[in-house]
């Protein structure tokens, strides 16, 4: 017995001693049993699947190689070193950071603000649930063909605009390198603030209605109310849609590929587009695995310091600690 | 962690396909017997893929030993999925070719087939047309219809500003585009958010300006150093400055929607587009006109007074199949017969393209396209598409640079270095 269990701290609690029934060492190896036959399928199907592939670009992005025949060039870094110095990667990672952070300094608040609206008991609040929602549902590439069409001079948000007189606000939405990367934003606002509102009306329901009646028994203000009762309890949810997003932004794809192809003059190429572009299209894979490495280690870096430093204490106990 | 299932999940598929093809060697298949011969084409529309699905059938009603399984693919497929088709030792016999630099550099997997001794008896007719299918004189695949590009025009929009006939000169065109505009219309529609349509710009630009030599001798050696190159991106430059084209072009998509350069001419709301011999069928889709092909007219692109380029070569290419090593006796010999009179005929009654075989130049079916197809005829010298005739990372970084040039940035001297570079391996 001891040579099992010697290796590991005892730190279980006593809470948990008196187990039912078994010894201790048939139950250990029970629940080894168990975690092997739940955790094996899972396991093997990630090695295969992400580590691997993984492993297998960080390889191809140390080749000069067009896809065809065997990898012969061992080109070191050069790729990284390529990647970096030219303007337009630089430019695309650029493009993803401003549209996180609109998307953190613009969507969010808009998502609070019409969850907070939704929440209230007001007529047609389903209805309106709904037509938040329902931008979300649909493809993103059908999303990108249909505002791709809408957009295009003289099209219909032109009409619009120009209906309800505002004809001067009229611009060259997709063909003007100033504007084209705001256009995209919309666009993307446009789709996933439904998410957004769904996530966070799911997080107003989690919040006790006693609270808000004590605070308002205490002569808290509807305003206070929100701002020292409901947002705060609110923070868990806000902070993994904000993790979601994020992460959402770095990788934007679709939408961009089909409505402007990163043009014009790459005003609004992204990370992934490039990695395509250069990939897929210019059939030079040693390079697009070295962009879809650096791709991966921005998120991956992203996603270990934000779960580090924002979502730890919401993800305390759950992830922190062992659960045995 | 959605970061890291996203990339994964295509990354994992490219691995296995590519772990795959590291275990095992393929079958052989070259002897006699019966075969079944995979078939990758890119008509995933009708009526072509049913004509295919027929044609296949008609071939083994006569050649019992050969079987097909067909799977039609979308152009974009065909981008991702070769390379790693020809890394597995399992890849189609038989798959769309667009010839050119791309078969250069799929050559390299060791995968073609040479079929330059089976398809000696009937590769004749095709005169110069198979030429963008050979690498270094040997025959890696066929053509089995060619395209050209060339202006198309609305006769209506034209007798409305007063252009009494088509521009057969640069002057002319400039002409009319003053004519046009003083009549407030839009005269030439261009598709720049798709980049391949200012390449067209471009590449003719290039083939008025520079001798045949030139031309090849560029192809040849990748590299646009000939100073009639950047003499050709000067004209452009000229030519842009006169600003024929619709508000917000380079956002414009070439073929989707209404509001595409190809939907505007078919909905008359421009005069022009400088584009491929496919055209008809796609403002067709985009309009509700029943009557479109009567408004429509081609000419080809006019001539450039000082250049050395002949002013009757015409820039296009084509589609057409090459054959994997391991059944390319059977499939060179359905690729005769694909390119044979009979067939050749059908195809070209479906007005998809231009046959190669001469003999089925009557079965077009508009005037329009018998026009196209003499003129290609007739040219002293067919230029492939420069992004096509270039490797394919070169090409796409010259289109890249011409689509930047007509956005404003860049200047000719950008578009010769950017072909430079790219083959340097730069990024």
């Amino acid at each position: 017995m001891s040579t099992a269990t010697s290796a590991r701290p005892l730190t279980a609690p006593s809470s948990h001693a008196p187990r039912a029934g078994g010894t201790p060492r048939r139950s250990r190896t029970r629940t080894r049993l168990e975690l092997a036959l739940l955790l094996a399928p899972g396991l093997v199907l990630f090695v295969g699947f992400v580590l691997v592939p993984i492993g297998v670009a960080a390889f191809y992005s140390l080749y000069s190689w067009n896809g065809f025949g065997p990898l012969t060039e061992f080109v070191g870094l050069d790729n990284y070193v390529d990647a970096f110095s030219g303007e337009v990667f630089r430019g695309a990672i650029g493009h993803n950071l401003i549209i996180a952070t609109l998307t953190v300094v613009v969507q969010l608040p808009l998502s609070i603000g019409l969850a907070l609206l939704l929440n209230r008991r007001l007529r047609g609040r389903t209805f309106l649930r709904m037509v938040v929602f329902a931008p979300y549902v649909l493809s993103e590439a059908v999303t990108a063909v249909i505002w791709l069409l809408m957009l295009q001079p003289g099209g219909f948000v032109d009409q619009v605009l120009r209906g309800a007189g505002l004809g001067w606000a009229v611009q060259q939405w997709l063909a003007d390198p100033k504007i084209v990367l705001y256009t995209l934003f919309v666009v993307i606002t446009w789709k996933y603030i439904g998410f957004g509102v769904i996530l966070l009306l799911a997080g107003l329901q989690g919040i006790p209605a006693e609270l808000r009646e004590a605070a308002a028994l205490d002569g808290a203000s509807s305003w206070q109310v929100t701002r020292h009762v409901v947002l705060p309890l609110l923070g868990p949810t806000i902070r993994v849609w904000i993790f979601l997003a994020v992460i959402g932004s770095l990788q934007l794809f679709d939408l961009v590929w089909i409505m402007t192809l990163g043009g014009p003059a790459n005003a609004s190429t992204t990370m992934a587009t490039y990695l395509i572009d250069h990939g897929f299209k210019r059939y030079e894979f040693g390079f697009g695995s070295a962009v879809a490495v650096i791709l991966f280690i921005i998120c991956f870096t992203f996603a270990l310091l934000y779960q580090r430093f924002a979502l730890r204490r919401d993800t305390d106990g759950a992830l922190t600690r062992a659960v045995n | 962690m959605r970061s890291v299932h996203k990339l994964s999940v295509a990354l994992a598929a490219a691995a296995t396909l590519v772990l795959a093809a590291c275990s095992g060697s393929g079958g052989d298949a070259s002897a006699n017997g019966p075969v079944t011969l995979t078939w990758w084409h890119n008509r995933t529309t009708e009526p072509m893929k049913s004509l295919w699905q027929q044609i296949a059938d008609d071939f083994h009603k006569s050649h019992p030993d050969v079987s097909f399984t067909i799977e039609p693919l979308q152009n974009e497929q065909f981008q991702t999925k070769m390379p790693l088709a020809l890394q597995g030792n399992t890849p189609p016999d038989i798959f769309q070719q667009w010839g050119g630099g791309s078969l250069k550099s799929q050559l390299t997997s060791g995968k073609l087939g040479d079929i330059t001794q089976a398809s000696s008896s009937w590769i004749g007719p095709l005169g110069q047309s198979a030429k963008g299918w050979q690498v270094d004189g040997k025959q890696y695949g066929v053509p089995y219809q060619m395209h050209a590009v060339g202006f198309w025009y609305r006769k209506d929009l034209f007798a409305t500003a007063g252009v009494t006939s088509p521009p057969s000169t640069l002057d002319e065109l400039n002409a009319a585009v003053a004519k046009l505009k003083a009549a407030k219309l839009v005269p030439i529609a261009v598709g720049g958010k798709d980049r391949w349509p200012d390449a067209f710009y471009y590449n003719y630009f290039a083939i008025r300006q520079c001798s045949v030599d030139a031309l090849k001798k560029a192809v040849e050696k990748t590299e646009l150093s000939d100073p009639c190159f950047t003499k050709a991106g000067e004209n452009l430059k000229t030519f842009l400055d006169t600003k024929p084209f619709q508000d917000g072009f380079v956002g414009t998509p070439a073929q989707q929607g209404a509001g595409s350069s190809a939907g505007m001419l078919a909905n008359g709301q421009a005069a022009m587009e400088l584009q491929g011999d496919w055209n008809p069928d796609v403002m067709q889709a985009l309009s509700e006109d029943k009557n479109l092909d009567s408004k429509i007219g081609w000419f080809p692109f006019p001539s450039v007074p000082g250049g050395q380029g002949d002013p009757n070569a015409v820039l296009g290419g084509g589609d057409g199949f090459s054959c994997t090593s391991r059944a390319a006796k059977a499939c060179a010999d359905f690729l005769g017969y694909l390119v044979g009179e009979e067939v050749q005929k059908k195809l070209a009654a479906t007005g998809s393209g231009l046959p190669v075989h001469p003999a089925a130049v009557a079965s077009l079916k508009t005037e329009t396209h018998k026009q196209i197809a003499e003129y290609t005829a007739k040219a002293p010298h067919l230029q492939f598409y420069l992004d096509i005739a270039f490797p394919t990372n070169v090409g796409q970084a010259l289109n890249d640079a011409i689509a930047n040039f007509f956005a404003g940035q860049g200047g000719p001297d950008t578009i010769v270095q950017s072909v430079t570079k790219a083959a340097a391996g730069n990024k």
